[in-house]
């Protein structure tokens, strides 16, 4: 380049203008996002905004220049491509949970990482109040992000047991608060000007890192839909902090974007839960319950199991059938099994929808991702307020690996644990068809009432040989 | 106004502009939503690029490299993953369906 172009592409004004489109690319690629059809040139754009965002900032003087410095950044680079591509092209449709978790990890990671080295960098010199606030919030949050993103991964692929697991009482909240305090506490040392490494390290980082574990460990795996948005919120909000630091306005709009969304699917999930966040936060919620709340006991109540012959008749019959899916779908990978259910029965002439609750799984969404993935038309996919005033002329649901959230004690019984959670309302069809693996209860563990009606019959096994079964019946009628 | 007054501006009109552009996203998207969403915060990543020149010593260097590399598979790997979960949601099948079966298949 000659040097006028090169002072030119180097210059503040122009950096800055790369910043602007960069964000705008951002903000337009996610109003993409609100439909299927403009979604993937969404997340492109979006791409090609951040791409833009990156170059601006190696053109930044000085950030991209000495021997060192250049090497250091490609081999980052270079480690961080190698690991991420395998990891999302090859990841299964039902583990992006954790897969999200993880990404969401590394990026708390290194918002607290580079406010590590932020404090460094300025260590024992003056460190402006405006860059160590951001720098020290950024340092808490990030650190809890990246911990608790660890944990709800580590529960979601079942290295760390889905149940909740905390201390008796109230000791657990207590603890969560004290390390809280003494993490806000050691950032206001050091805001209020003592520079110490250790305090830093083992003050904010450290604590914050145990507050992480402490927070995410209690909440049982039926949560996690709601945990899983509010740290991506959280590493949001910390990228801002790490922004309005760095005086980077690309940083700081893009955090923010991120806390924001994540803030508003946050409560969205809560709501369809009918729980508040920090009555979840404050976790013990899945496996702590006992018995279930009044109503008969298990005895004289008698469960009416069937075969899959017998499904298949029911089912190739009906004028419309429902199809209610949850998290044991995804456990056996039936999704495909159920696109071929879904597909002979298309060809018998039976009308077939899919309910899908809002928390449906183990993230916001996650059932539409697994049917789409086996090829069920999106159009075919109903929300749970549409779908529901439509039970009462459906013949058969068949609810496949789905429990809490078709739960009629939720309406029903007040002294249940989920009473006043909205839920699918299944048992309002004219039959209904429960797969499941065995009586065991759902991740709540709370006893469902369905399953003893005398409409229902259960069909006990792995989700996907019985609805390969039942296809396989329901094609040689 | 000083740049931090700036900033905040910024961050405050921002935080407006998320709430009002997500809160139109179908409940269908939330899980592509969150995922492109989780692959913008990796914008984390300047960080680490702008503050590689002023690193010293061993320790700063490493946890640079570290942060990078955290910061850039939180954003390959967001992206990518959206895209691949995006191509996924169909419309009903037309005429062309024993094609798409064949990609399915891989």
């Amino acid at each position: 380049m000659t040097p006028l172009a090169t002072s030119f592409v180097q210059s503040t004004s122009f950096i800055d203008a790369c910043y602007i489109v960069a964000f705008s690319l951002f903000i337009y690629g996610m109003s993409g996002l609100t439909g299927p059809a403009t979604a993937v040139r969404g997340n492109k754009i979006a791409a090609a905004g951040m791409a833009l965002a990156v170059i601006a900032t190696l053109l930044t003087p000085g950030v991209f220049t000495g021997t060192t410095t250049i090497l250091l950044i490609l081999l980052g680079v270079a480690i961080g491509t190698a690991i991420g591509v395998p990891a999302a092209l090859y990841v299964k449709m039902t583990a992006v949970p954790q897969m999200v978790a993880l990404f969401n990890g590394v990026g708390g990671g290194a918002v607290a990482l580079i406010a590590w080295i932020e404090y460094r960098h300025d260590y024992g010199g003056s460190f402006a109040l405006r860059v160590m606030i951001p720098s020290l919030f950024a340092a808490i949050v990030g650190s809890v992000s990246f911990w608790g993103s660890n944990i709800a991964f580590g529960k979601l692929q079942e290295i760390v047991p889905g149940r909740p697991i905390k201390l008796p009482g109230r000791s657990q909240t207590l603890l969560n608060v004290v390390l809280l305090l003494i993490a806000v506490t050691s950032a206001a040392i050091l805001a209020a000007g003592t520079h110490s490494q250790a305090l830093f390290v083992l003050g904010v980082l450290v604590v914050s890192g145990i507050l992480g574990n402490m927070v995410v460990l209690p909440i049982g795996g039926a949560d996690m839909p709601v945990v899983i948005s509010l740290l991506n919120a959280l590493t949001g909000l910390s990228a801002a902090a790490t922004g309005l630091a760095l005086d980077n306005p690309a940083m700081i709009v893009a955090g923010m974007i991120v806390g924001a969304s994540g803030t508003i699917l946050t409560n969205l999930m809560a709501k369809a839960m009918n729980r508040s966040v920090p009555a979840i936060v404050a976790g013990g919620f899945g496996g702590a319950v006992a018995a279930p709340a009044g109503g008969a006991g298990a005895a004289g109540r008698t469960v009416r199991s069937t075969s899959a012959q017998d499904v298949a008749i029911q089912l190739a019959y009906a004028r419309l059938v429902v199809v209610a899916p949850g998290y044991g779908m995804a456990v056996a990978q039936a999704q495909h099994a159920v696109r071929e259910l879904e597909r002979a029965l298309e060809h018998k002439g039976v009308e077939v929808k899919f309910a899908i609750h809002p928390v449906a799984g183990r993230m916001p969404g996650h059932m539409n991702v697994l049917l789409a993935e086996a090829d069920v038309p999106y159009d075919l996919l109903r929300e749970m307020d549409e779908i529901n005033p439509e039970f009462s002329r459906t013949d058969v649901t068949l609810v496949i690996g789905a429990n809490d959230v078709t739960n009629p004690a939720a309406k029903n019984e007040p002294g249940s644990p989920i009473y006043g959670m909205p839920i699918l309302e299944v048992d309002k069809s004219a039959s209904v068809v429960v797969l499941k693996r065995s009586m065991a209860s759902g991740f709540a563990g709370i006893d469902n009432p369905l399953f003893y009606e005398p409409k229902t019959s259960m069909l006990f096994g792995d989700a996907k040989s019985s609805v390969s079964e039942i296809t396989a019946e329901v094609q040689s009628l | 106004m000083n740049s931090l007054v700036i900033d905040i501006a910024i961050l405050v009109l921002a935080g407006f502009v998320g709430f009002a552009v997500i809160s139109k996203v179908p409940n269908t998207l939330h899980t592509p939503l969150m995922s492109g969403t989780n692959a913008i915060h990796g914008i984390v990543v300047l960080g680490g690029l702008l503050l590689m020149h002023i690193a010293n010593g061993v320790l700063e260097h490493v946890l640079l490299v570290i942060a990078v590399a955290f910061g850039t598979i939180n954003v390959v790997g967001g992206f990518l993953v959206t895209d691949r979960m995006l191509g996924m949601f169909k419309q009903k099948p037309a005429a062309d369906e024993p094609a798409r079966e064949e990609e399915t298949r891989q």
